[in-house]
């Protein structure tokens, strides 16, 4: 057991415990939800094991989806996001990031903001084209989606900062 | 055969991709396809549990008002019985033997959503209680829908405010029928489409459940009418409903076990088989 499983064992439990307590219950306007809970999937550790996360990020969607009576939408956004997260790191920090020591919970630089947009902004769209699963929808469908961006990147934030390690 | 194993070692993060975004779209389209048929539902024993334990300690912030809601409930029921009493109306029934067609359980909803397309309740009672899927829920001020799945503990329920959900409703005044819809937009608000152009409405008209079904019984309060349209495609009313209930703040709800109901489905399971 090394440290690193811990705390993402204890970030998974803790996040999903946040969301399903405290997010879910809070609808700005009716209807926009923030997510929080895919910080598991963005702060996973850049170099672990890459099968570890796919399955880590199904049974965390799977949880959600669980507890929101919502099908398999969160299971396929957070799969989504998981596969697709090497390339948002090349895209945000540079082709070689494998090589850099990369902490994403640390004071927020613009790589590591254009990150999170993007990570939030793909799970966030995936999420909800399939939540509606009709075209008729569709300007509500991408409303809904920027709102709910915007309060997920927000909250996020927040959270980074408040579980940031102070080793200074 | 040692390229197929190097082939599936090389992709063996994409392959599981595959296999579990397979399995997750499974059960995205199977729960849009019949929400009866859904794998997952959160009337299990886990997610029940803890919403049942989150429910507990939230219940004390609000238990002013629900016991204020109780006793105008109460006020209400005791004036219709000393209406009653006045009356001949009870004699009458008892000479026609007419037994009372609805039994009644009392629950309590542990989990409620209204932000997304398709909304979902949790009830603290399941089939233990009796309950079955396809039985009506209301509270006092009206409708809140229908039972979808029952565990031994608890239940789901398909809010109104969910775009599949399809109830029979008419206008109380003139018995206009039509089917109640949500369009997923404002949770205050639920739409009455396909209602006759004969139908004379006026805003603020009651609009309350028709007695096409088994589910509900008739003449339960839904909502007033908002605001009237007429369908384009259809030349039928579109009527927006302002619904009486908050849905946002559901506390204890009732549950309507018909006692018809067996026979209903009996007869129409009969039916269609000739």
């Amino acid at each position: 057991m090394n440290s690193t499983l811990l705390v993402n064992i204890s970030r998974f439990i803790l996040l999903l415990a946040v969301q399903i307590i405290f997010f879910n219950n809070m609808g700005f306007l009716g209807f926009i939800m923030p997510l929080p809970y895919i910080l598991f999937i963005i702060l996973y550790p850049v170099n672990g094991n890459k099968s570890g996360l796919l399955i880590a990020s199904f049974l965390l969607g799977l949880m959600m989806d669980v507890f929101s009576n919502s099908g398999g939408i969160h299971t396929t956004a957070c799969l989504v996001l998981a596969f697709v997260r090497p390339s948002i790191f090349k895209f945000s920090f540079g082709v070689s990031y494998e090589y850099q020591t990369i902490k994403l919970n640390d004071v927020l630089t613009p790589e590591r903001f254009s990150f999170i947009l993007i990570s939030v902004v793909i799970h966030h769209f995936t999420l909800f084209i399939l939540e509606a699963f009709q075209i008729s929808f569709f300007l509500d469908i991408l409303l809904r989606a920027f709102l709910s961006t915007i309060f997920t990147v927000i909250s996020c934030i927040i959270i980074i900062y408040l579980i940031k390690p102070n080793k200074r | 055969m040692q390229q197929i194993f190097n082939f599936i070692f090389k992709n063996s993060n994409r392959i599981l991709f595959l296999l579990l975004l397979g399995i997750s779209l499974f059960l995205t389209v199977q729960s849009h396809s019949y929400h009866k048929s859904r794998v997952i539902s959160s009337a299990n024993f886990l997610s029940g549990g803890v919403y049942e334990k989150i429910n507990n300690v939230s219940e004390y912030l609000s238990l002013k008002t629900q016991n204020e809601a109780l006793a105008i409930e109460n006020a209400r029921l005791k004036s219709l019985l000393f209406k009653t009493k006045d009356s001949s109306a009870i004699k009458r029934f008892q000479n026609l033997k007419v037994t009372l067609p609805d039994d009644v359980v009392v629950s309590k909803v542990i989990r409620n959503s209204f932000n997304v397309h398709e909304n979902f309740l949790t009830l603290n009672s399941g089939s233990d209680a009796g309950l079955e899927p396809d039985m009506g829920v209301i509270n006092n001020l009206g409708i809140v829908g229908i039972i979808d799945k029952t565990s031994k503990n608890f239940a789901t329920v398909v809010s109104i405010l969910n775009v599949k959900s399809q109830i029979n409703a008419k206008i109380k005044k003139s018995n206009h029928f039509g089917s109640l819809i949500w369009n997923g937009r404002s949770t205050g608000f639920v739409q009455l489409i396909d209602v006759p152009r004969l139908a004379a409405i006026r805003k603020g008209d009651t609009i309350v459940t028709g007695g096409q079904s088994v589910i509900f019984p008739e003449n339960i309060n839904i909502g007033t009418v908002d605001k009237v349209e007429i369908d384009n495609k259809t030349h039928y009313y579109t009527i927006n409903v302002k619904l009486f209930n908050d849905m946002t703040n559901l506390g204890h709800v009732y549950v309507i076990k018909s006692k018809n109901r067996t026979e209903f489905n009996n007869l129409e399971k009969t039916t269609k088989h000739e």
